[in-house]
């Protein structure tokens, strides 16, 4: 039993703070994290709340593996009603801060209503306390987590924080821990700010002992290691290029969704990808990417470590951005970059240094900014209101609106809606490209069709997180499909989505599943934790996840209909590349889809399903 | 042949694998909070320092102990807390310049890197080979070797 059974339950409204023994029951259901946290959260919150009302709850949940040896095992997940979406909302981090909560003996922390005044959570193993924030409230996530370890003379506390984004109800704030590691998406951390929490500082020492078997967890974890370091992807190309090594890959395949997805292929895509980031600068003979580094417990090392140019016009005499930080992973670089037609890999270093410093996620907001993009050159939007001129390329336009939308001022709210809102909001919400309100990560369906169907039907919103088929249709892993048929989609998006759901819920990370399948996960789970972990009981185990938080939705009022792409992928051609004249075909793959999942034609599950899995 | 741990941090990720393979070995957990090799991230620098004690031939905890519960381990040149003979008066700690000798509140007791009695656990689990346990007197024998192959390159290009 790797789980430490005790969660945190933290009401805000009366400022109290108890302790509670973990459901075993449910635990033996739904693994942990994302599975466990979210059976919490249906349970106890009504699925038709307004996301920023106080009867919104927001969890922060950590698996059986985080805080053990088992590579990645450091993750933990912000579960809630998302701000953005209305969706089940589920952001999964890493960093140290997933760890920290673990060694000090919690499995989660529930956090319930709404403090009258901006607090922050303070916790030492058992003991938890609110404590007023009124001097880290405003403030930016950088500078929080140095004053909190400043004050509590702890430079090994771990803290989790929003920034000003997150205070000011940027509708896609994020949740940043350990300065630049993000649980980043739906607005988790507009929810958080909606509450008046600002942070939740950690110090564990207690650590994590209770392993079923000793013996066999260091054998399992050690024989899961060598097929990380042994695989191409999570041995090599992961360390030295990050997730960027996708740049020129799917700027190649013309799925690389440029310009707020009028192109499939950007012109400058080489200037901010992975090989860039390696190259030497002109001004000053250094590569912008510094080193890679490594989350808690994480023997891949993807994360990207960079320093931005001093003479570049974001920094000139801002030298507390001169120091390395959090470069750019393959997301941020395509949505500050391509979604917008950027190509200047400084500004996008610096916008994503700010959606860090400040908590908001760089994908929605740089595709947000796709819009407004879009929106100006129309004629729709005009420099006036926007503050400055916006077409498609301009680097100084991306850094404006970061800082805007950082703080809150200007045009810097409207793009803080997202792109589903702003774009209602100017008469064209054709040009929003989201699903279930939020916006697109960086691969165009219409040159990877599973991809489509898998953006239609994640639980929480547009998101490659949730079955990521670009590792079949493009990488050939596990096995090479056709990115642009849709036969088998459904099946396969099904697959993916399952099987994620049991990496987000076991406190390790998706990546390691370049290499591991759940044939590798479930040895691990199984030494570390009593009950069935068998490889059959955990696809069970993430097929019941998945089919819980569709319920969610499904209650909150998400209707077929929503399992839906823009108009523009599915009736505007590629224009480009290999897939140019290709549209998404995802009416192919839907039906099929609700019937591989045992839904109705109108997608929702049939009784029969909802036995099978015992919801 | 006596070795000893050799850190390498340009290697380093900053995992904690060490860390935690560190108090599974002396405490049965995983907990970095009790570990004796701590990893320090300089993140302005984006540097990433694995740090533990590295067994001075000298050693001012042991000669400072005054119950001599620090002892010599003459098979790796370990110096080693006796648990059983240590009060925790601490003063080990205040003589050590580096640092790595510390108390334990949980036990009572001050703790250093023993090296596993010659098989030590941070160097077992470091992924990159950012700790190594290596031969005492050539610690340095990687260096010379690449400034080495790289003067002879260098020769051998004005050969040419």
């Amino acid at each position: 039993m790797s789980w430490q059974r005790q969660v945190l339950r933290v009401n805000l409204s009366k400022g109290t703070c108890a302790s509670e023994p973990l459901n075993m029951e449910w635990a033996k259901a739904f693994l942990g994290q994302r599975g466990l946290a979210t059976k919490y959260f249906v349970e106890e919150v009504d699925a038709k709340v307004d996301p920023l009302s106080p009867d919104n709850k927001l969890i922060f949940a950590t698996g059986p593996l985080t805080g053990t040896m088992a590579s990645t095992g450091g993750r933990y997940s912000v579960i809630t009603k998302g701000a953005l979406t209305g969706a089940i909302a589920c952001s999964n981090s890493g960093g140290y801060w997933g760890a920290e909560l673990k060694m000090a003996g919690w499995d989660m922390v529930i956090l319930e209503g709404r403090s009258q005044r901006p607090v922050y959570l303070k916790i030492e193993n058992d003991k938890a306390e609110l404590v007023d924030a009124g001097e880290i409230w405003g403030k930016t996530i950088w500078f929080t987590e140095e004053h909190l370890k400043r004050k509590h003379q702890d430079p090994l506390m771990r803290v989790s924080s929003i920034g000003r984004a997150g205070e000011t109800g940027c509708m896609y704030a994020a949740v940043i821990n350990d300065l630049h590691r993000a649980a980043g998406r739906s607005g988790v951390g507009t929810v958080m700010g909606s509450k008046n929490l600002k942070a939740i500082a950690v110090r564990g020492t207690k650590g994590v002992g209770n392993i079923r078997d000793l013996k066999e967890f260091m054998r399992a974890t050690a024989a899961g290691k060598k097929v990380l370091a042994d695989n191409a992807v999570t041995g090599q190309g992961l360390p030295k290029f990050g997730t960027q090594v996708l740049m020129n890959v799917i700027n190649e395949i013309g799925a690389l969704p440029t310009r707020n997805h009028r192109d499939v292929q950007f012109e400058g895509a080489k200037d901010i990808s992975a090989e860039a980031m390696h190259e030497p600068r002109k001004t000053d003979g250094k590569p912008n990417l510094v080193t890679n580094q490594a989350c808690f417990g994480c023997t891949i090392a993807c994360g990207r470590i960079s320093k931005i140019d001093e003479t570049h016009y974001t920094v000139v005499n801002k030298p507390e951005y001169w120091g390395a930080s959090g470069g750019l992973e393959y997301e941020a670089a395509w949505a500050l970059g391509a979604a917008n037609g950027v190509n200047d890999l400084e500004a996008l270093t610096y916008a994503n240094f700010i959606c860090n410093e400040d908590g908001f996620d760089p994908i929605s907001f740089g595709a947000t900014v796709g819009a407004v993009m879009e929106l100006y050159q129309m004629g729709v939007l005009t420099e006036e209101q926007l503050g400055i001129e916006a077409p498609f390329g301009s680097a100084k336009a991306l850094t404006y609106f970061a800082e805007m939308t950082a703080k809150g001022e200007g045009f810097g709210k409207e793009i803080g809606l997202g792109s589903k809102r702003l774009c209602e909001k100017y008469g064209h919400p054709e040009l929003s490209m989201t699903v279930k309100g939020q916006e697109f990560p960086a691969y165009d369906s219409r040159g990877i069709q599973g991809m489509g169907l898998a953006y239609a039907t994640a639980n929480r919103g547009a998101c490659h997180l949730r079955g990521y088929t670009v590792a079949s249709e493009v990488l050939g892993v596990p096995v090479k499909t056709d990115p642009h048929t849709t036969d088998g989609k459904a099946g396969l998006v099904k697959a993916f989505q399952d099987a994620t759901a049991v990496f987000d819920s076991a406190g390790i990370c998706l990546f390691t599943s370049f290499a591991w399948t759940l044939q590798d996960v479930a040895p691990q789970l199984a030494a570390a934790c009593e009950g069935d972990w068998s490889m059959e009981n955990l696809s069970r185990v993430g097929e019941r996840i998945w089919n819980l938080e569709r319920q969610f939705n499904l209650r909150a009022g998400f209707t077929a209909a929503d399992d839906n792409l823009p108009h523009r992928l599915l009736a505007e051609p590629a224009n480009s590349g290999p897939a140019k004249g290709k549209v998404n075909e995802l009416g192919k793959m839907l039906p099929e889809y609700y019937e591989v999942r045992g839904w109705t034609k109108d997608g929702r599950l049939k009784p029969e399903t909802v036995k099978r899995l015992g919801l | 042949m006596m070795k000893s741990l050799h850190i390498d941090p340009v290697k380093c990720t900053g995992c904690l694998q060490c860390e935690m393979a560190c108090s599974y070995e002396n405490y049965g957990v995983f907990n970095p909070a009790k570990s004796r090799i701590k990893v320090f991230d300089f993140h302005e620098t984006g540097r990433k320092v694995p740090y533990t004690c590295t067994q001075c031939d000298e050693a001012w905890c042991l000669h400072a102990c005054p119950v001599e519960a620090i002892k010599l381990d003459a098979a790796t040149g370990a110096k080693i807390v006796d648990e059983a003979t240590c009060v925790g008066c601490k003063v080990c700690t205040i003589a050590c310049p580096f640092g790595t000798i510390n108390y334990v509140q949980d036990t009572g007791k001050v703790q250093k890197c023993d090296l596993c009695g010659g098989n030590p656990a941070c160097a077992e689990a470091c992924p990159t080979q950012a700790i190594t346990y290596i031969d005492a007197d050539w610690t340095g024998l990687d260096r010379m070797r690449q400034w080495a192959a790289k003067l002879d390159r260098q020769s051998a290009g004005h050969a040419d």
